[in-house]
């Protein structure tokens, strides 16, 4: 992680700019009070749900790179119904909202959990290609059905207010309620102790687990690869919807094209960076959340860095993480192959020596 | 469909499938070397940028090109220590280097020229729009030769099936994974460096828009080997170069038509890919004595 800093550092100087000051923008822009932390927690918010649903599908040894393309699919389809539900009374639509954004996000990320299950198709390819697909059907469907005539920006009208979700502004004394930190985070908090209890405190989670670590053991143990993977990608895809409840409902009151920053792609660095554990994820989001704070200003403030800075530091850290993992691993030529399918990354959670899961905790950050 | 429109659409699919092919056959090493890159969308990016940029700057396009390939095995150099040196798992790190150029390029771009969009316009004629396009086609053939007679494409095979019983024959299983790697990322700059100074004059912030990954999926698509890859990639090629005539030319929206690659590859990787075998030790660091198949 140091490492990682100091690479960036050096990029900083290499063009001109004084890595000391932009850090310390970076970092105090982040962590003023109220505006600094209120939108680190907002920008957080996408990314815990995000880093879950990339975590998740990890844990199920699937690579999920499509949580972009569910959040795009969660989003219009929430909007959809937050517009399309303005007769409805509040204590039906935001429910219904709710539920909307998450079963959009699980129907679009259980498209490549069967195509991989049915077929085989690998994950990588099919979601990014469904990402692909995703962004262009909702700027198709927001330009020609949902448009408000005359709107010059591609977004949908706005949805019913008995749809919306409120800010923590409001509910809290000392907190703007300019800043648009909304009950969504809470939800993003909750999303946290669900996930762990689900796969670690079920049978069904140990079950997903099992089939990450190692798929031919687990099938050969009674476990139906395939349930999994179908259902393992379409939490996935629910979580990643969250992030509809945070945009849509929480903040723009609309869908709006192009509103995520790469939520989806973030999501995966989070997830890398958390370890693919709830607690983990939290901690990185609102790292990558303080960081996506913190480039805004950098971005305008420096001579000449740009708020890209986040992104390589991003880079970076990935990499950085993805080294220190095996550094600690047992190193002997002739050590018995761990079950590693190919083309899946595995993740360990395979009985382990007790050192090696010692090895496996953050360490060095 | 009349002979001059069916010529049209031949070349311009040719030159569609260009960037992808180059990409692809740079996978190709990797892959039969046991290393997966999925860097290559990041790699052609950088590959992209710094063509444009050198060319820009010399106003000589070979130059750029070669600079290009350079800077493409300089980003895989960092793929390959990660995933071979350091036993890193191949997809994270791949996603790590597509991530880091997605920031690193714009960057640059924005502290050169002050514009993180783009980068200022070539001169008329220092383009390249043909050479890249022979290179891709020629390597082909070059490709297979390499892999299927040579001691180097012997050996290379051998370290992406079993690299155990490679290593114990002597052969420097991580030496050759590090040549693969390196031998991608030159190639899938090369790609990109393509799309910014042969098919366009200039780089444009994320102008390879998946390219990477479409070729990965062709690479895939074609069982790793340089004919049927080939092949795969003049049908992306060719879809894409039927979509971008359609916009406009057919009652449905640009939007939808612009999709159709996509959708395509889609349904190759559903159909065809799931049947594909990957070479036995695919994805495997050498830490963990490799071999273990599926």
């Amino acid at each position: 992680m140091l490492a990682a800093l100091a690479a960036g550092a050096l990029l900083i100087a290499a063009v001109g700019d004084d890595p000391v000051a932009v850090y310390g923008l970076l970092l105090g822009s982040a962590l003023s009070w109220p505006d600094g932390i209120g939108y680190t927690l907002f920008y957080a918010t996408p990314l815990v749900f995000t880093g879950l649903a990339v975590a998740v599908a990890f844990r199920a040894g699937l690579f999920n790179i499509g949580a972009e393309g569910q959040l795009y699919v969660a989003a219009f389809a929430t909007a959809w119904i937050g517009v399309a539900g303005a007769g409805l009374p509040g204590w039906l639509l935001a429910p219904l909202a709710w539920l909307t954004a998450a079963a959009a996000g699980a129907a679009w990320g259980a498209v490549p959990g069967v195509l991989k299950a049915r077929f085989g198709a690998h994950e990588v390819i099919t979601t990014i290609m469904l990402n692909f697909i995703a962004v262009g059907l909702a700027a198709y469907l927001a330009e020609t059905r949902f448009r408000q005539p005359g709107d010059a920006i591609l977004e949908t009208a706005p949805i019913a207010a008995g749809a919306r979700v409120a800010r923590l502004g409001q509910l809290l004394p000392g907190l703007p309620s300019r800043i648009p930190l909304n009950l969504a985070f809470l939800a993003a908090l909750a999303a946290c102790a669900l996930v762990y209890l689900l796969l670690w405190r079920t049978r069904w989670g140990y079950e997903l687990r099992a089939t990450g670590a190692s798929p031919e053991a687990a099938a050969y143990g009674g476990i139906a690869g395939g349930r999994v993977v179908v259902a393992a990608m379409a939490i996935s895809g629910a979580l990643a919807g969250g992030v509809a409840i945070n945009d849509v409902l929480g903040y723009r009151y609309r869908y709006y094209h192009g509103f995520s920053a790469g939520y989806g792609f973030t999501g995966i660095a989070v997830a890398l960076l958390g370890r693919n554990h709830p607690a983990g994820v939290l901690l990185a989001a609102l790292l990558f959340g303080a960081m996506e704070r913190g480039g805004l200003f950098v971005g305008i403030f420096s001579d000449h860095v740009s708020r890209d800075l986040v992104l390589v530091l991003q880079g970076l850290m990935i990499l950085a993480v993805a080294m220190q993992r095996r550094r600690w691993a047992p190193t002997t030529p002739t050590m018995p192959a761990t079950p590693a399918t190919p083309e899946t990354p595995e993740t360990p959670e395979t009985p382990e020596t007790p050192e090696i899961i010692a090895a496996q905790e953050p360490s060095g950050r | 469909m009349t002979g001059p429109v069916l010529w049209f659409f031949v070349v311009s699919g040719v030159r569609m499938a260009t960037p992808l092919l180059l990409a692809a056959l740079g996978g190709i090493y990797a892959e039969r070397s046991g290393v997966i890159n999925i860097g290559l969308e990041g790699l052609m990016l950088a590959g992209a940028f710094t063509a444009a940029v050198v060319t820009h700057a010399v106003h000589q396009p070979w130059l750029g090109l070669a600079a290009a390939a350079a800077a493409g095995m300089a980003g895989a150099l960092l793929l390959a220590v990660a995933s071979i040196r350091c036993g890193a798992d191949q997809v994270v790190s791949g996603a790590a280097i597509n991530i880091f150029f997605a920031g690193l390029l714009p960057l640059l771009s924005g502290a050169l020229f002050s514009s993180t969009g783009a980068t200022p316009p070539l001169a008329q004629g220092e383009q390249l729009p043909r050479a890249p396009v022979v290179l891709a086609f020629a390597l082909v053939p070059l490709t297979a030769y390499v892999l299927r007679r040579t001691r180097f494409g012997l050996r290379l095979r051998a370290a992406g099936e079993n690299p155990a019983a490679a290593a114990a024959a002597g052969i420097g299983v991580a030496r050759l994974r590090y040549a693969a790697v390196l031998i991608s990322g030159a190639l899938a700059a090369l790609g990109g460096a393509y799309l910014s100074i042969g098919q366009s004059s200039q780089y444009t912030r994320n102008m390879t828009a998946g390219r990477g990954f479409i070729a990965l999926a062709a690479l895939i698509g074609g069982d790793r080997r340089p004919l049927p890859t080939m092949l795969a990639c003049l049908f992306f090629g060719l879809a894409e170069a039927i979509s971008i005539q359609l916009q406009g030319a057919v009652r449905l929206p640009g939007q939808l038509v612009q999709l159709l690659p996509y959708v395509l590859t889609l349904v190759v990787a559903a159909g065809f890919i799931g049947r594909s075998r990957p070479p036995a030790a695919l994805g495997v660091p050498l830490t963990d004595g490799g071999g273990d198949s599926r």
